[in-house]
């Protein structure tokens, strides 16, 4: 069964012309023209090859870049339960205008997806609503209360893509140890959210010299690692791979990168912000920069780029975590946790890390695809001709500012509003349909 | 479902207009307390006449929104700003709309529709004042938010130190205690580093937040670090903000037996300072509160006359700071428009 839930797919006739088409798994660097019938590719020529068949799309591309599309790994779609701030249709349309060909969303809504039926509810509206495909994570524990484990084999066999308490950890060693075991039957991933919360406990901010000049509470760094550490440790004693979701610190990296050396198999995602910001910014005391994790120093930051470029951390993850604006409109310690972040990630990531050559463009575009495919088994994205066209046209001299067009989201609590980035999505095709053009 | 559309003045970061306000003493330049310390001296002078009531900001209404519980801060400011002649009034978050759940945004935009022309607020959460400045019209003071700032208690130190050394620079201050709960600690930081003093941090590891000596002090853990400070300033033990279960300290009598400020641990010359309330016999003994080294009282005054500077500085003040020179003597300019 699959793990991606959407519309069912009446596949478009599209001919891209003159795009650079990059394909950073198949090594594909070349001005092309690529053509889409029925929803896959179906030639890729030299330009100025003529091929205008009746009926197709034709869009002029030169001086554009033509990638496979991005798949997030990591995003809230509020659905059931706070539908003012998300639902699957705006999150998904949010989500391909942010070049996205497929999104997974977390369990943590209310109620929490940890029974076939609210699941199966999910997959009913995203098959009715969803702009592209969508996966749903169950929860590892019922009502992610950390107590008992959901019916992770019904759940599996209903579409779950994979199974997270995101939001919170699984405290308990012993429970965790009992969802690695028990993932051997599903063969659907694990993805965890590493916080030791009696070390976290009502942190806000990284605990470092900002913290403790604005008198935020501290969330140390080894809140995260400790957790990090003992989740691989159960990881390789159980012999079954894992997903960390959201890393921020250095010794988290670390672990991760050693725990790989000895053979686990464990994956990893950062978020663009975490990417480009450090706690620095929360001088601003701007609710906007309050997430959980939270910002770190920038030790943190180099590591997680370094880790991200060498391949440590394969996927690139937004967390995209809409709120309502009359909740993030409070002091910071008030605020909930989250940003929004579907609708800028590839524009912030190339504006802070490929444009100063600090990240290669084809490398951030295999983390923004392929990497977090493989996270949860699908295929990864590619442009090759009788694959399911999943692409992406950027426009990589287009500058604009965020908040200047509105968010196809329904909320707004982005990290960046005001900011000037370069670089922008100007069409995405997902699962062969044309899901959004600008 | 419609669109969410972004004002212009949403897009971060919220750029505050050409209005000045007391949010921090980050903000403030050495030239600017210098000023403020300067007019405080002045308005002190004010005070000792007869009549001590000075027309300065007539027709102005100082309005203070107090979330925490205050007697020095909130008593200081009513009476700081009817001796300048302002109009006050003075809400208290309980027995308000916030009781009712209203928000500090709605709350501000109330307060805000009155033109108040100064606004103090107090709140257990950092960066309540921001909230004010952005949705009223006023001059915002912060009166202390959360554990972030208090930047006039910061002002009222200086002063009251000048006062008894008659000097700021090459000071050494001792600051024992809580000092992780503590926006007057943060603020007096900032403040003595401003002018040139010598700041030690003194108290339980567990009570010094982690990077805090990048703010330009030392830090120790024993208490015999307070031997050559010129200045003890015994922090409270705020047991209102110890979580349950939090192990800060094992108890308020280990607390005492090693970092309580005692006969015994200080030297003749030394001057002590807290900012109140004092919780006699925990953080500071209750002879040392009462001897004649303690400056506790001078504290209290100087938190008078340094609101009433505030209040003056912010209302009669250009949009930028102005060189200390190029500020009138507020006594004098007062005499001029009375002549």
């Amino acid at each position: 069964m699959s793990v991606l839930h959407g519309p069912a797919a009446r596949g478009d006739d599209i001919v891209i012309r003159g795009a650079r088409v990059i394909d950073p798994a198949r090594n594909v660097d070349a001005t092309l023209d690529v053509v889409v019938e029925g929803g896959v590719i179906s030639r890729l020529d030299a330009p100025g090859a003529q091929h205008v068949a009746n009926g197709h799309r034709i869009i002029e591309a030169e001086g554009l870049v033509l990638a496979p599309a991005f798949v997030d790994p990591h995003v809230h779609l509020r659905a059931p339960g706070r539908e003012d701030e998300e639902t699957v249709a705006s999150g998904t349309m949010a989500a391909a205008a942010g070049g996205y060909c497929a999104v997974f969303a977390m369990p943590n809504t209310d109620p929490v997806v940890d029974s076939a039926a609210v699941l199966g509810a999910l997959i009913e509206t995203a098959r009715g609503e969803a702009a592209i495909p969508v996966g749903f994570l169950a929860a590892i524990s019922k009502g992610q209360l950390g107590a008992e484990l959901t019916e992770m084999g019904e759940l599996a066999d209903h579409g779950a893509a994979g199974f997270s308490d995101d939001g919170r950890p699984v405290a308990a060693a012993g429970l965790m140890r009992r969802a690695l075991q028990y993932s051997t039957l599903t063969g659907r991933p694990l993805a965890v959210h590493c916080e030791e919360l009696t070390l976290s406990r009502d942190g806000q901010v990284h605990e470092g010299a900002v913290a403790a000049e604005l008198g935020f509470a501290g969330y140390p760094s080894v809140a995260e690692s400790v957790m990090v550490e003992r989740d691989l440790a159960l990881a390789a004693y159980e012999g079954r791979p894992l997903h960390l979701l959201h890393l921020s610190a250095r010794e988290s990296v670390e672990a991760l990168r050693a725990a790989q050396a000895t053979g686990v198999v464990a994956t990893a995602e950062v978020t663009p912000h975490h990417l480009c910001l450090t706690d620095e910014a929360v001088r601003t005391l701007d609710p906007n920069v309050k997430m959980n994790p939270p910002l770190r120093g920038e030790e943190d930051r180099t590591a997680l780029v370094d880790a991200l470029r060498d391949g440590t951390i394969p996927a690139v993850a937004t967390d995209h975590a809409p709120h309502a604006r009359h909740e993030k409109e409070v002091p910071f310690e008030a605020a909930p946790f989250g940003v929004t972040g579907l609708e800028t990630s590839f524009a912030s990531l190339f504006t802070h890390l490929v444009r100063p050559g600090v990240v290669p463009l084809t490398t951030l575009l295999e983390r923004m695809s392929a990497g977090p495919a493989r996270v949860y088994g699908l295929e990864p994205p590619r442009i090759a001709v009788g694959a399911s066209a999943n692409v992406v046209l950027l426009d990589t001299e287009s500058e604009w500012r965020v908040g200047e067009e509105p968010f196809r989201s329904r909320s707004a609590n982005s990290w960046l509003l005001g900011e000037k980035l370069r670089g922008r999505v100007r069409l995405t095709v997902a699962d062969g349909r044309l899901a959004f053009e600008r | 479902m419609g669109d969410i559309h972004l004002m212009r003045d949403e897009l971060r970061p919220p750029v505050d207009p050409p209005r000045r306000h007391l949010m921090s003493v980050a903000d403030l330049s050495r030239e600017d307390v210098e000023r403020l310390l300067g007019t405080a001296r002045s308005l002190a002078r004010s005070l000792e006449r007869e009549m001590k009531k000075l027309p300065t900001l007539r027709g102005r209404t100082v309005v203070s929104v107090f979330y925490e519980s205050s007697t020095r801060t909130s008593s200081s400011f009513e009476l700081a700003a009817k001796r300048l002649s302002a109009d006050t009034m003075s809400i208290k978050a309980s027995g308000s709309a916030v009781d009712k759940g209203e928000s500090l945004k709605d709350t501000a935009l109330t307060l805000g529709a009155y033109d108040p022309d100064v606004l103090v607020i107090r709140h257990p959460q950092i960066g309540a004042p921001q909230i004010m400045a952005r949705h009223t019209n006023a001059h915002v003071v912060n009166a202390g938010d959360g554990k972030h700032q208090h930047p006039t208690q910061a002002l009222l130190d200086l002063y009251a130190m000048r006062e008894a050394f008659g000097r700021l620079e090459g000071l050494h201050v001792a600051i024992v205690g809580d000092v992780l709960h503590s926006r007057v600690a943060r603020s007096l930081i900032q403040a003595l580093a401003l002018v040139g003093a010598r700041v030690t941090l003194v108290g339980p590891p567990t009570l010094i937040p982690r990077g805090i000596e990048c703010m330009g002090c030392s830090v120790s853990t024993t208490v015999d670090a307070i031997a050559d400070a010129d200045v003890v300033y015994a922090l409270r033990m705020q047991r209102e903000r110890m979580q349950e279960g939090a192990n800060y300290v094992p108890s308020l009598r280990e607390y005492t037996a090693l970092w309580g400020v005692t006969p015994d641990r200080l030297r003749r010359g030394q001057r002590v300072m807290h900012p109140g309330p004092m919780n006699r016999g925990v953080e500071i003994d209750p002879v040392v509160a009462d001897a004649e080294g303690s400056l506790i009282e001078t504290q209290v005054r100087a938190g008078l006359v340094v609101r009433m500077a505030v209040l003056y500085d912010l209302l009669t003040q250009g949009p930028t700071a102005v060189p200390t020179a190029a500020v009138k003597d507020p006594v004098a300019a007062v005499a001029e428009s009375v002549a």
